[in-house]
């Protein structure tokens, strides 16, 4: 009986596909239906972030920063400011610290609504996404009514943030919202968490150990799946983060099904931080009192002439920053986001390399995709949360 | 350091405690001890501890981060280039470790050239593979014995190294869309206007403390007062 020779064959996923989360070229190399090799190829977004950043001041490079990965652009920005603080070696004050651990936890939340639902749509759930978007509407809402902007906010700035909170009411709207976003929580679960549908798209699929976890450097919520409680908001917490209480969900199994519930469990946490810092939130200012720093305010520029060249030295030239280097990291809502910082003195980065926790997980999707049926694949590509713009960069 | 607004080190007492320091500073001194031909030297900066080794020791220093009891850096958190036209060896190779166990981070940098090699550590850390071949394409350092040293963030068929500081922020090329040949084509870039670069470096004090020594906290510009 003559043989019949099977051979595998390659396939294009992408770079434009629904379920890519963004512009993801992946060469799958299949047998059949299994993939036998997932090759991603990124880039398709890349602007030259890094390079334009070294072109600009310090304050100029801020905005780069919720370009990144614009599903939680306030990580970013927090990474970024805290970097260029602790070159400058400036302490912010109460207000600031507390604003910004709030607006962390917002956009931490904006980010999980976007992936957990985004993800259950990827494997045949839609109902989430038509009710999750209504609740990330709210929050955008929060975000415009601090900043002026839904999504690109440059809200954060070193040395504090842009502005005071407005004086409507702001957060007494956050706290309700927490407790009509609970509601929102328990439907959710309901739809998903035991769903049959769902549980068999998840469950056993993109088991991720430990060992293997940590050696191709995982971080966040794909890490915590697998059982090891590591967040960097407890480990190494910056602002206001030490005085906050909450726990860090982690996972057992390390496949998608984990990944799902530390996400949900993550939104809870958030909110309780959010509480805390509505509660606690301190008076005071909201930026570091130096001008050779931080602008003056607009009254002020217009009527003091020393407050007027501060205003033009700080949007012409910028500040100097002394010469040093700094790796910052925070916990951003996809994993540990990192920058890397060197300074020469002047009043631009000399370089200013951006640690984005996607780039690290899309690494190893071909890690966690081998094996697996086709099908299997804009499950795992949705569980490790990639955003291409903090990939590409 | 330059500290300045608070009297005391501000940058470190923000993250660190004092005992994490001494931490630092004790593990700094036993990676020199236990590494004596690989380490150059061990320094604290803004509370972070930087290790300087030789190029082709990357691999045994990284392991022995990774295994021995004192460090267990398990984690690669990143690795990045930086360019220094200046130097002899211009480029600066920087890797970025993390310990879950003792909750430290640590940086190894080590010097490249162009024609120098930097040995591969992707059979230490699994994550290193992608952050080799970032910095092979965006600077064009070689990593010896990397499984597949391939260009990732540029265009197919792209030529240069565009982080390097002698590559224009405009970059080389420029593509449209041809409608006669019905294909993208790749032209040199041409710019309307000569690409404008602001020096606003000036004089003003700067943002350092006043009680530093005039020499301490001279900056780039200042020059420009005097000359």
């Amino acid at each position: 009986m003559a043989q019949t020779e099977i051979k595998s064959y390659n396939l294009n996923f992408g770079p434009q596909h629904p379920a890519a989360h963004g512009v993801l070229r992946l060469i799958l190399e299949l047998s059949g239906e299994v993939v036998e090799r997932a090759d991603p190829h990124v880039g398709l977004l890349h602007r030259g972030t890094e390079k334009l950043i070294e072109y600009k001041t310090y304050l100029q490079a801020l905005p780069y920063f919720d370009r990144l990965d614009y599903a939680c652009p306030l990580n970013m920005e927090h990474a970024y400011v805290l970097g260029v603080e602790k070159l400058l070696g400036i302490d912010v004050p109460p207000r600031a610290k507390y604003i910004r651990t709030l607006y962390s936890e917002i956009t931490r939340i904006i980010n999980h609504i976007m992936n957990t639902t985004s993800f259950a749509l990827d494997i045949g759930a839609m109902t989430p996404m038509l009710w999750g978007w209504e609740e990330r509407e709210h929050l955008l809402e929060f975000c415009e009514r601090v900043s002026g902007a839904r999504m690109h906010m440059a809200y954060y700035r070193p040395g504090g943030v842009a502005k005071d909170l407005p004086d409507d009411g702001l957060l007494d709207d956050i706290y309700k919202w927490c407790d009509r976003f609970e509601a929102f929580m328990v439907d959710m679960e309901s739809l998903l968490d035991e769903n049959r549908i769902f549980k068999q798209r998840c469950v056993d699929i993109g088991i991720v150990s430990q060992e293997d976890a940590l050696n191709w450097g995982f971080t966040g919520p794909v890490l915590r799946a697998t059982g090891i409680p590591w967040d960097l908001r407890k480990a190494q917490p910056y602002d206001a983060f030490e005085d906050m209480e909450f726990d860090v969900p982690v996972g057992t199994t390390g496949d998608v099904y984990a990944r799902y519930l530390v996400r949900m469990e993550e939104m809870r946490q958030s909110m309780r931080i959010m509480r805390q810092c509505i509660e606690k939130m301190p008076d005071g200012p909201v930026k570091v009192d130096d001008n050779k720093i931080v602008a003056p305010s607009r009254p002020e520029m217009k009527r003091s002439m020393e407050a007027l060249i501060h205003h033009f030295k700080l949007y012409t030239e910028g500040f100097k920053v002394p010469p040093g280097e700094t790796y910052t990291a925070v916990e951003a809502a996809t994993g540990e986001f990192g920058v890397y910082l060197v300074s020469d003195g002047s009043n631009r980065p000399y370089r200013c390399k951006i640690r984005s926790p996607g780039y690290v997980h899309l690494q190893g999707l071909d890690l966690i995709s081998r094996g697996h049926m086709l099908a299997d694949i804009p499950a795992n590509i949705g569980s490790i949360d990639v955003v291409f713009g903090e990939i590409d960069r | 350091m330059g500290g300045h607004t608070n009297g005391v080190d501000g940058v470190t007492t923000m993250l660190l405690s004092s005992e994490q320091i001494e931490a630092l500073q004790d593990l700094g001194q036993h990676i020199a001890a236990a590494l004596p031909d690989e380490v150059r030297e061990t320094h604290l900066a803004q509370g972070e501890l930087v290790v300087s080794i030789n190029r082709h020791d990357v691999v045994r220093v990284l392991t022995f981060l990774r295994d021995d009891p004192n460090c267990l850096f398990v984690q690669l958190i990143d690795v990045c280039g930086v360019d220094y036209p200046d130097r002899d060896e211009r480029f600066e190779v920087v890797y970025n470790l993390l310990s879950l166990k003792h909750n430290q981070r640590v940086r190894v940098k080590l010097p490249a050239a162009e024609d120098t090699p930097v040995p591969s550590v992707v059979d230490v850390f699994k994550a290193a593979n992608w952050f080799e071949r970032e910095v092979w394409d965006m600077y064009g350092v070689f990593f010896s014995g990397h499984p597949d040293l391939r260009r990732l963030l540029t265009d197919y068929g792209f030529e240069g190294h565009p982080l390097r500081k002698d590559f224009p922020l405009t970059g080389l090329v420029e593509m449209r869309y041809d409608d006669e040949q019905a294909r993208v084509v790749y032209e040199p870039v041409r710019l309307t206007q000569d690409f404008r670069n602001f020096d606003f470096l000036s004089p003003w004090e700067g943002a350092l403390d006043p009680s530093v020594e005039a020499a301490a906290r001279a900056l780039p510009g200042d020059e420009k007062a005097t000359g």
